[in-house]
This record gives structure tokens, C-alpha cells and sequence, in this order.
């Protein structure tokens, strides 16, 4: 039992998002020779050495890649172990077993699953993901045109949020346990618990059908100029904002107040410092790491938050997409789709461990 | 503890959650009309003979709301119920056995994590066929991958204590020191754990009904309602907004509850996590 010791387990008490694993790995990184084994052997260990950060951000790079790679598996893999077979469900129960055989065929489901898993994934990783079983276009092209879309919404949400979370946040840490703070906490908790649809529909309901003041469908197409698309995504990037920004600004606040009751910020209070000063030369470096990693974390958050706002405001991106392919069970579609969104989750969560790295060397030399 | 001590914000959610439930239990008795009868024009105001109006097929709102918290809080709370268990069961089984079946357990638990629940859900729920057993199934398992994190890090804090050790040099197996010794000792804060994962679990049923996936037609349920009606806004009414209202008010005061259990917990354990 004692040799669960090395997992850290107690300090991971956050469930808020899914990490990339971060503990067992990355333990003996100077010490024992490298788990993710390949590159191996001496040059590795002197790698390691000479050069500790690059050696450890390479790791998460390997590890977050394997990671995808374990995602790809379980996206593709697992389902085909789900009970059900696609053409039945495809075609519904009614159908008879002549159509059935034929769209197994059609669609290839007749070859064993390893070897459509290789082409898929080949193509995947070439960037061509097949074609839509509803629509027989080709899935790429389609994801192409609409994850310009997502991202869009996503980056201007990203660019309005995390400012004013952080912000907040500091406000709620200034004036902790004073009025400020709990009306600050009361409202977050209370749009923690807004479904995002809700919030959106809200936000239409006043701005868009009583005041007029923006557009209600949310379309954009390409010949739009970028002024219109702006004022096109005002009310979903409002929606999301709001959704992210209670979780950024509590977590923010809980991340702020633990380094400022740490030992060394009490030190510097009794040394009679002033308040701006405690912030900015002791408070401040200490809770970078951990601001950064709520950001990145929320960020992560904000691209599965895109699904249900997209649906809402009728917004030609991946969110919609996916939907409609889940909806219709045309499973390349939403194999794409499940691997993109999974993929940019993975990857914003290992930046925000290399992020947290950087700005913190503690993290550098683990125990 | 007394009653005294309870802060005003968690009688207020004690308050809407009974409310909520006791409209689930007696939905026939209190609700005016069926769940599925047509009674009027569709979408009519709120007023006169229906006290919220009607939705997009002339049904009652305020029945089907009724009806509504019946099939919501019965599949959240089965779903939040079935994820616990889990989740407890191989979290304690992980951190009391260790070695090979934890980090088996763990690894795999990440790689459930690295998919976002809802792209999951999406995933999942494409292959499956529509029953409502299966939706609980998929809800219960996808997060149960949070309950076993937070549950392997409670169990191994007190898994290292004196108590567990004696326990263990006693020679009781290892059920007795998962019931006995570590489920009274972390009872707390997992109570408090709970609550958070209802509220949630309230929130993704809610999200996966309004995206047409989760509680199938002509059942009422409070996100299929928003989806129902939710054609309506662009004239102006309200319909949809009705349910969804329902659902920020339930999983506010379930929310309400949990902060002060929280803070209960965290004072008891000398205010660690300020939060």
C-alpha cells in the first residue's frame, strides 16, 4: 500500500478539469532513467542533466501526444465495443437484414475494426477524416470551414474573460469577507449554476427580440466583413464570457488568497511592507503559476462550452456540427469532431502544466 | 449541531430543494392537467386558466413543470447515486490495495478525463440506442471518473492514519477497513461532494435534453421544455425560459447547500481550502 506513496494523492483534491497525468511520470525525472522510454538509455540521462526544462516540457510534450493517441483509441475502439451496430441503428430498427448487409458494406463495416482503426487514423493524422455518411461530403472540408468559426468565437470570448475574471478576482481577494467579495461570490455562484442555454436565451430574449439592440441567429458566412461578424457573435461571446467567467473568477480568488496566507506574505505584513508592495514583489510571482493554470483550464472549458452555445444561437461551428452528426448518428462526423474537441482539451491542459513549469521553478525539481 | 447555526442562504436551499421534490412526488395530485394533454392554444400568455401559459403544442407549462421535476430529479439523483457508488468503490479499492490495481485504476481514469464529458457524452450516446436506462448508465459512468479523483485522494489522506494501520495489523480485510474505518472518516467532505455532483449532474442532463439527446419526447423533462419552446423567443415568448429558470433555481439552491457544507467541513479542518 505504501508504495502509492510518490502519487501525490491528496494534493489533487481539485476535480475541476481533466489533466493529463501528472505525477507518477515525472517523479524520478534526474534520478531514474525515463519511463517514456524510447529516446532511453545514457543520451537521455544526460540529457535530463544538462538540460532539466527542456528535458521535462519534451516529456509532457510525449506524454500528452501518447494521451491523444490513448483518445483516438477510445474514441474509435470503444464504441465499436458499445453493443449496437451502426447500420441497425443507422437504419433503425424496422430495417431489413438485406439493407442491413448493404450499408455495412457500403460503408465499410465489414472490414475487421483494426484495420478500418489504421485507416482512420491514418487519415486522421494527414488530416483527412472520410466522408459524411448523411451528406457523402467530405468531413474535412466541412470541419475546416467551421472550426475557423468555433475558434473565433472562442478567442474573442478568451480576450473579454480572462482579463475581467482576473480582475475580479483580485477585487474579491482585496476586499475578502467584506461586501464587495460577497456579493462578488454570491453572483458567481449563482452563474456557476445558469445552465449556458438559459444564459443565452436570456441574453436574447432582452437584448435581441425587446431592445433590439443585436442580431438573434448568430449566422456568418464569408462574405461578411469582420465589423459584421462581430456584431453577428456579440450575444454568443456575452454568453460564454458569462459561463467562464464565475468558475475563472473563483478559482482565481482561491488561488490568489492561498498564496497571500502563506508564511512569507504574513512576514512581510508584520515587517510592515505596504499592501501594494506585498503584492507586487511577494504575492504576485508566487501566484502566476497557479492563475495561468486556471486560465488555461478554463480555456479548455470554454471550447466544450462552444458546443451548446453554437446550438443556441444557431452558429455555423463544430459545436453545431457535432450535434447534428450525433443526431443522425453519422459516426465519422462525430469521431472528427469527438478527436478535435478532445484534442484541443489535451493540449490546453499541457500547456497549462508547461505554463505552470515555467513560472514556477519549484515544480521543476519534483520530490 | 444545532439549526441556529445553519446560515440563512442554506435554508433558503433546503428550502427550494424540498419544494422541488415534494412537486416530484405528488406531480399528479398537484399538477392542474396531464402531462401530455392538449388543453389550449399553443404558446397562450401566463394568466387566466393556465397560470404559465402553454408551450409550442398547447400543453400546460406549469404541469408539465411539475411533471417535469419528477423525470429531471429522478435521473440526476439516480445518475449522481450510481456514479458515487461507483466511483467510491474503485477510488477506496484503489487507494486501499495500492500498488498494481491503483495505478491500473488511475491511468485509466485520466484517460477517461482527457475527453470533455460533454464531447463524451456526444460520442457515446451517438452509438447507443435511446433508452432512458442507458442515459443514466452513460451519465453515472462519465462522471464517476471525477468522484474516483476526489475519492482516492480523501481515502488515501486517511488511509495512512494509525487507526487504518492498527486495523490492518488487527488483520481485518480490506471491506472491513473500507466500511469501518475509512467510508465514517471522509463521510464530510464526500457528503458535500455529492451535493456538487447532483448540481452538476442536474445541469448535464439538462444540457444534453435541450440538445435532443438526453429525456426523449413526450416525457417532460426541464431541458427537453427549453428545446420545445425555444422556437418561441424569437416572438417574444417566454416559454422556453420557464424551465430553464426552474433548473438555474434548482441547482442554485442545491449549489447554496453545498457551499455551506463546504465551509462546515473546511472549518472543521482548521480552514484549510478557502474557497
Amino acid at each position: 500500500m505504501m508504495e502509492s506513496g510518490p502519487m501525490t494523492g491528496p494534493v489533487l483534491t481539485d476535480g475541476t478539469a481533466g489533466e493529463p497525468p501528472r505525477s507518477a511520470d515525472l517523479s524520478g525525472v534526474p534520478a531514474k532513467p525515463n519511463p517514456t522510454g524510447e529516446i532511453g538509455g545514457t543520451f537521455w540521462r544526460r540529457f535530463v542533466f544538462r538540460r532539466p526544462l527542456a528535458a521535462l516540457i519534451l516529456q509532457r510534450l510525449g506524454l500528452s501526444v501518447g494521451l491523444l493517441f490513448a483518445v483516438s483509441l477510445m474514441i474509435f475502439g470503444g464504441i465499436e465495443a458499445l453493443p449496437g451496430d451502426f447500420a441497425t441503428t443507422y437504419l433503425g430498427q424496422s430495417a431489413t437484414p438485406q439493407a442491413v448487409e448493404n450499408i455495412r458494406k457500403d460503408l465499410g463495416l465489414d472490414r475487421p475494426w483494426s484495420e478500418r482503426y489504421l485507416n482512420w487514423l491514418g487519415g486522421a493524422v494527414k488530416g483527412d477524416f472520410g466522408t459524411s455518411w448523411a451528406s457523402k461530403n467530405s468531413v474535412s472540408e466541412q470541419i475546416g470551414k467551421r472550426l475557423g468559426n468555433s475558434l473565433f468565437l472562442a478567442f474573442f470570448a478568451a480576450l473579454i474573460s480572462v482579463p475581467l475574471a482576473v480582475g475580479l478576482g483580485m477585487l474579491a481577494v482585496q476586499f475578502r469577507n467584506r461586501m464587495p467579495d460577497k456579493i462578488i461570490n454570491v453572483i458567481s455562484l449563482a452563474a456557476i449554476s445558469l445552465p449556458e442555454f438559459f444564459i443565452g436565451y436570456l441574453l436574447i430574449m432582452f437584448f435581441a427580440v425587446q431592445w433590439g439592440v443585436a442580431t438573434f441567429p448568430a449566422t456568418v458566412y464569408d462574405s461578411m466583413s469582420f465589423t459584421e461578424r462581430l456584431s453577428a457573435i456579440a450575444l454568443p461571446v456575452a454568453t460564454l464570457v458569462l459561463v467562464v467567467l464565475a468558475h475563472m473568477m473563483r478559482m482565481t480568488r482561491a488561488a490568489i488568497l492561498n498564496v497571500m496566507s502563506s508564511a512569507y506574505v504574513e512576514t512581510a505584513e508584520l515587517k510592515g511592507l505596504g499592501t501594494f508592495r506585498i503584492i507586487a514583489r511577494h504575492a504576485a510571482p508566487n501566484a502566476v503559476a497557479p492563475v495561468i493554470n486556471v486560465i488555461a483550464l478554463n480555456l479548455a472549458y470554454l471550447v466544450v462550452g462552444v458546443v451548446v452555445v453554437e446550438v443556441v444561437f444557431v452558429y455555423p461551428g463544430m459545436g453545431q456540427y457535432m450535434v447534428d452528426a450525433v443526431t443522425v448518428r453519422d459516426m465519422p462526423v462525430v469521431q472528427a469532431c469527438g478527436l478535435i474537441f478532445a484534442a484541443f482539451y489535451i493540449f490546453l491542459n499541457m500547456a497549462a502544466d508547461i505554463l505552470a513549469i515555467l513560472a514556477n521553478p519549484r515544480l521543476r525539481h519534483p520530490r | 449541531m444545532n439549526l441556529r447555526s445553519i446560515p440563512l442562504s442554506a435554508w433558503i436551499g433546503i428550502a427550494g430543494i424540498a419544494i422541488a421534490i415534494l412537486c416530484a412526488i405528488f406531480a399528479p395530485a398537484i399538477a392542474p392537467y396531464g402531462e401530455r394533454d392538449v388543453v389550449g392554444d399553443i404558446w397562450l400568455p401566463a394568466g387566466g386558466d393556465f397560470l404559465l401559459g402553454t408551450d409550442n403544442l398547447g400543453r400546460d407549462l406549469l404541469s408539465r413543470l411539475i411533471y417535469g421535476a419528477r423525470t429531471t430529479i429522478f435521473v440526476a439523483l439516480a445518475a449522481t447515486v450510481l456514479s458515487f457508488s461507483l466511483g467510491m468503490i474503485l477510488s477506496f479499492a484503489a487507494a486501499v490495495m495500492g500498488g498494481f490495481v491503483d495505478q491500473l485504476f488511475s491511468r485509466f481514469n485520466d484517460l477517461m478525463m482527457a475527453i470533455p464529458t460533454l464531447i463524451f457524452a456526444l460520442v457515446v450516446l451517438a452509438v447507443l440506442p435511446q433508452h432512458l436506462w442507458i442515459l443514466i448508465l452513460v451519465m453515472a459512468v462519465l462522471d464517476s471518473t471525477r468522484v474516483f479523483r476526489i475519492g482516492r485522494a480523501v481515502a488515501l489522506d486517511v488511509a495512512v492514519m494509525e487507526f487504518v494501520e492498527a486495523a490492518r495489523l488487527r488483520g481485518e480485510g480490506s471491506l472491513w477497513i473500507i466500511f469501518r474505518e475509512i467510508l465514517p472518516n471522509t463521510l464530510s467532505p464526500l457528503l458535500a461532494e455529492f451535493g456538487l455532483r447532483f448540481a452538476f449532474s442536474i445541469l448535464f442532463l439538462s444540457t444534453l435534453s435541450f440538445l435532443g439527446l438526453g429525456v426523449q419526447p413526450p416525457a417532460a423533462d426541464w431541458g427537453g421544455m427549453v428545446k420545445d419552446n425555444k422556437d418561441g423567443i424569437i416572438f417574444g415568448i417566454s416559454a422556453a425560459l420557464v424551465p430553464g429558470a426552474a433548473i438555474a433555481t434548482l441547482a442554485i439552491c442545491v449549489n447554496l447547500v453545498v457551499d455551506w457544507l463546504m465551509k462546515r467541513t473546511s472549518s472543521l479542518k482548521g480552514g484549510r481550502g478557502d474557497a
